[in-house]
Parts: C-alpha cells; structure tokens; sequence
C-alpha cells in the first residue's frame, strides 16, 4: 500500500536536507536562469544596427561641379543597414581597410560620374569577407541602390514617369517575430528539466546504495514507490520554481515573447518525473558511484546538446535531426516550443502522449531493478 | 517461543562458505554478541536475521517469523543499527527521529529517545557535524524509534575512540536494564566480556564456542598453572621430587606447572625450595577470553585491538 504520509514525511526531509545544501539549490535554481542571462545578452536583439563600411570616392565629378559618387554614398547611408565612413582618395584603400581590421568597402571610380551622365558603363568595386555576415548586407545594399540607380537612369533619359512595377511589403509568419531568446527559454527550461533531477538522482541513488542507507531505509516501513515518488515531487516543485524565474527573466530582461498557458503542465509535471526515474535507473544498475556518474554523462550529455536546447533542432544537419527523435529529452523541448512558441497544441499533445509512454516504462523499470536489499 | 531461533544456516558467496552450518537461540531480556575476526560470518549472519539477506539453507525464526518472507512485518517489531551506520547528511538527529516516527506512523517523544542515547546535546546538529560516536548513537536513537524489544547492533563500536566505545556500552547497559533483547556482534573481546551474558565466538563461518565467556574459558582454556622463573636444572629437579607435570620453556626460562589442585602449588614451591638454586618471580594465572579465543581461531586477528587485563596473581620471594 502506497502511503501518502510516508511520501510527505520522506519528502519533507530530502527537501529540507536539499534547501540547506547552497550547491545544489544553485544548480536547480541559479545555474539556469545565469544561462539564460548569458545566452540572451549574446543573442539579444539579432542584428546590432547599421554596418561599418569604408568608402573612397575618386569621383571626379562632372564639369557642372556635381558628384553623383557622392549623391551614390549618401544614398547608402540612408538606407539605415550601411554606415558610410569615407577615406580620403589619395590613400592606398586595402591598406587602409587592413590597418582598421575591416573587410568590408567601396571603391567609387575616377569616372564615376561621367560615365552615368553619359550612359556608359562603370564599376563599384566592393571589397568583402565571403564568411562575414555584414559583407552580404554591404554588398547586397550596394547591389540594390546600383540597380536603383540604373532604373532612374533610364526613366530620365524616356522621360518614363511610370513608377516601379514591384514594390515590397515587410512581413513575417507568426504575429510577433521570433527571437533568439524565445527559442531559448523553452530551451533552457527543457534543459534544467533534464540536469537537475538527472544528475541529482544519479548521484543519490548511487551514493545510498554504497554507505547502505538504502540498507537503513529499508527497515522501515517506507518502500521504494514511495522513496522515489517523493524526489519526483520535489523535482517537480523545483522545476516549477525554476519555469517561473526563466520565464521572468526571459521576459522582463530580454522582453521574450512565450505564450503561457495549462498546456505547459504536463511537460513541468512529466519531465522531472522521467528524469528523476532515469537518474534512479542509471545509479541502480550501475555497481559504484565513480561508474554512476560516468554512465550519467554518457546518458545526458547528447541530449544537453541535441534535443533543441541551446541550438534550433533545424540548423542541425538532418541526420543528427533524426538522432535527436530518440533523445527523450527531445519531446520535452519540442512540447515547450510546440506551446510557448509556435502555439502548436496538436504537436505538444503528441509530444505529451510521447513523453507519458516514456516515463511509465522508466519509471517501471528503475522501481523493479531497484533493490532496497541484497539477497 | 524465543526471540530467536536459528538452525543449520548457511550462506555461500560464490565457492565461499560465509556462514556454515550456524545454530544458537537467544531468550527474551539476554544481550547475545557474535564475536570474531573480520570475515568471520558475524554480519552475514545478523543480516539474515535481520531479513537484509537471504538465507541459502537452515531455519530462522525471528520473533516466530521468516525474516526473508516477512521483513516487512518484521520490521515494524525490531530495531536495527546496521554496520558503519550513515544518514542523509544535512539532516539533525531530532528531524531524523521524527522522520522515522513519520514513516512508523507512531508518536514519539524524541527528547526522551535523545536522552536515552545520551545525545541530547547534538540534537540540533547535521548528521554530517556529528562525530563517530553521535553518528553510531544517532543510529541508536532510530533503532529505538518504534520501541522494539529485540535490538540488533552490527559492530556499534568499531573505529570509535575509547571514551566513544565507553558511552556506547553505557547505552547498551541501558537499554538490557530496560528488559531489551540485544543481539550484537564485535571485534573486540572486552566488549564481549562487558556487555554479553552470552557469547558465540564466530570463525571461518562456525561458532567454535558459545556460552557464558566464563563457561567458554572453562571448556576451552587449559585451567589454572604455576610459573616460576628459573633453570632447567631446577625444573628437572621439581619434576623429580614431585608427581606433577612440568614443562620448561627454554625461551622465556620459565617452569610452566599445570595446576590440578591450588595445594599442587605449594609442593611445587616446597621442592624448589628444597632444591637449593635459585629461582625468580612465580605467578598463577588462568587462561583469559582472549586466550581463549586466540587458541579458537585460526587467523591472527589483526583487529583486536585492546586486550583485557590478565588474572594474575604474584609473589616475590
């Protein structure tokens, strides 16, 4: 008979005992949410405002004193993604370009304006660093303002009054754009969901085993379902708390947009559970804690890293996406994302049946290999 | 029916006969110590008794019950401290006495365990703060928690200072006054000698001798001898004017005279003086438990660690 006054009473004391240990209250509470504080400063916001660029114009000009190199530059730079940071055109560019570690800039020809006004044809010369982000937005910037350029070239020169036949109106998918630390806050949770019980548990449950304290419990009428059960219901009070810190700081610090709602409860309720079960399991099969903790790595670390904790599962490469589907851990992020996210509840119930399948089965198995004593 | 009934047990690790053929009884209000080298079978034993092991053969009673089958009933009747007693670290001996009575589902007043035990001054202490002694006391005070009458104590005192050893024996004395049945088992022979009314000495998976340590000593020693520090000549000389038995040791010049009668003494005595030569310190002594035990088991026993004072009586001439 399972007796919910022993699972208090065990309860009570491992929480106590687990409140009064600083170490692990600040790898189940503090450790996230210093994560998620790390994480979001590096991503925050994605883009960090316009591009540095340099320019040398060695436009001559046309006799009537016009520069259309300089009316070009202008241009970019208020087009908002390029800073236009002109060199004097007697210095030797590539040089100047290294000396101030920047690959990115425009040459404007000598000829630049005469050939315009005399419709023959000129060359920019961009300089750029295939690998670098802000080189595709220079050159793209610079493409884009030539071919405006060009248009007008050729509207002036017909007298063509017809404004331009394709426009472009911004928009995206969900209804407030998705950020980096959207993505992450599910993440994260997800990632404190697995950590903290896992390691705890796998630790736990080696170390009883070993100065025989199992041994001790064991001749109490405490049993092991209930043992057990009371460091799930911890783990899901812990996790609860820690949600609610991630989420705040997620919100209030990095202004995340996560959708909260009843959807959630399961995957806070079902995740410890499963982890704690798994924890229970690796120390109990295990024959010492050295080998507990080594069989607990191999265990955690893939899913710390694969299940879409800290990188989308998408920027994966597809097989290590098909990996991913046998992570348990998985489920857990995906669910979260599927609900804070994408408001996806027809996938986070998948995800939920998915998960409830798993933690039975765990759960079964590490109560029945469980042994409180030796025979 | 006995607290205690065991018949024929036996338990194999492996090709090792842990515990070979073993049988005893314990009667309700009598302190039983297992005692014997390490390996001995001394914890096997008391865990099978405990129903934390199970039995390979024979037959165990405990409290008219099979430990292995009816542990979980069994429990609630007894008091165990298993060997090298640990706890959750961060957790204080009053929260732990509570915690058990929780779990028993009794009431308990835990200043009155805690005074029992003598530990009422580290009961605000984390079990992970307590010394050796507070720690194996602590176990003491969990063992007590659903007021069993038949107490189990699986090396209580071994690796704790003397004074520790001490204050744990005082709890022990306690508890046999309150009409508890103790089980225990030791190492170390003194404490055999100061708590047990009863004795099995364990070896290589057998008792080799039970009983009072006074009945062992008288079964098993060698009775009570002369010694007289002297010359083989004057042993040969006593060996010749008297009908005793007289063995001399070369190495230590001693004459060694097995007493039958204390009068043998004083004819041995007579004819050394008759004799002439000269001859040093005489004693008499009897074998002592750990003669006894010595001579009972077959490994030196590395963990005995304190011997109990000799009966020894001598004169000067």
């Amino acid at each position: 008979m399972v007796s919910g006054k022993r699972i208090y009473a065990d309860f009570k004391v491992f929480s106590r005992g687990y409140l009064r240990n600083k170490f692990g209250l600040f790898f189940g509470l503090i450790f996230p949410v210093i994560l998620i504080l790390i994480f979001g400063a590096i991503f925050a916001g994605g883009s960090s405002g316009p591009v540095n660029v340099y320019a040398q114009n060695q436009d001559t000009g046309l006799p009537t004193g016009i520069n259309i190199g300089s009316s070009f530059l202008e241009s970019l730079n208020e087009s908002g993604t390029v800073r236009v940071i002109t060199v004097d055109s007697t210095i030797n560019f590539t040089k100047y370009l290294a000396d101030h570690s920047s690959s990115d800039g425009i040459i404007i020809p000598a000829s630049f304006s005469t050939s315009y006004a005399s419709g023959q044809s000129v060359n920019i010369t961009v300089y750029g660093n295939p690998t670098s982000s802000t080189s595709g937005i220079v050159s793209g910037t610079v493409n884009g303002y030539a071919n405006g350029f060009n248009l007008n070239y050729f509207q002036r020169k017909y007298n063509d009054s017809t404004p331009a036949i394709i426009s472009i109106t911004g928009a995206t998918v969900n209804t407030q754009q998705t950020k980096y630390v959207d993505f992450l806050i599910p993440g994260l949770i997800g990632f404190s969901i697995l950590t903290s019980p896992m390691f705890s548990l796998v630790n736990i449950s080696s170390e009883y085993k070993k100065n025989k304290l199992f041994k001790q419990l064991s001749l109490t009428p405490l049993t092991k379902m209930e043992w057990l059960t009371s460091k799930m219901i911890w783990y899901i009070v812990l996790t609860i708390a820690g949600f609610l810190l991630m989420v705040g700081v997620g919100i209030f610090v990095f202004g995340a947009h996560v959708a909260l709602n009843v959807g959630l409860i399961p995957f806070l309720v079902l995740g410890p559970m499963l982890f704690a079960a798994l924890g229970m399991l690796v120390g109990t099969v295990t024959k010492n804690p050295e080998t507990a903790g080594v069989i607990g790595n191999i265990v955690t670390f893939p899913m710390m890293f694969l299940a879409g904790t800290f990188f989308p599962l998408s920027s994966m490469p597809q097989y290590l996406q098909t990996f991913a589907h046998v992570l348990p851990l998985f489920y857990v992020t995906e669910g979260l994302n599927n609900v804070m996210v994408y408001g996806n509840m027809t996938g986070a119930l998948i995800d939920i049946a998915v998960l409830g399948v798993i933690t039975l089965v765990i759960f079964v198995l590490a109560v029945k290999l469980f042994k409180w004593r030796e025979d | 029916m006995l607290p205690i009934e065991v018949t024929s047990l036996q338990k194999n690790y492996g090709s090792l006969k842990a515990v070979d053929g073993v049988s005893f009884t314990v009667k309700e209000g009598e302190v039983f110590g297992l005692l014997g080298p390490n390996g001995a079978g001394k914890t096997t034993t008391i865990e099978i008794m405990e129903g934390l092991r199970e039995r390979d053969s024979g037959d165990v009673k405990v409290l008219g019950l099979d430990p292995w089958t009816n542990g979980y009933s069994l429990h609630k009747k007894i008091g165990v401290i298993p060997q090298e007693f640990t706890f959750m670290e961060k957790t204080t001996p009053r929260e732990a006495i509570n915690y058990y009575a929780d779990l028993f589902n009794i009431k308990v007043n835990a200043d009155e365990i805690l005074k029992d035990v003598l530990l009422e001054e580290s009961a605000k202490t984390h079990f992970e703060n307590l010394s050796g002694g507070q720690k194996r006391k602590t176990g003491l005070a969990l063992s007590l928690v659903n007021s069993p009458d038949l107490l189990f104590l699986d090396e209580p005192t071994t690796g704790l200072d003397p004074n520790a050893r001490r204050a744990i024996w005082e709890v022990v004395r306690g508890l046999k006054a309150k009409g508890k049945t103790i089980i225990l088992t030791t190492l170390y022979l003194d404490e055999a000698q100061q708590l047990c009314d009863r004795v099995a000495i364990m070896d290589h998976g057998h008792i080799v001798a039970m009983g009072t340590t006074e009945e062992i000593i008288q079964q098993h020693g060698s009775g009570e001898r002369l010694t007289i520090h002297g010359s083989q000549q004057l042993a040969d000389y006593i060996k010749g004017n008297t009908e005793l038995l007289v063995d001399y040791d070369t190495a230590k010049s001693e004459i060694v005279i097995p007493l039958k009668k204390k009068i043998d003494a004083l004819a041995a005595l007579a004819a050394a003086e008759q004799s002439g030569l000269d001859w040093g310190e005489i004693q008499t002594r009897q074998d002592s438990l750990d003669d006894v035990f010595v001579k009972l088991v077959s490994e030196p026993v590395e963990e005995v660690e304190t011997l109990p004072e000799q009966k020894k009586k001598s004169w000067r001439r």
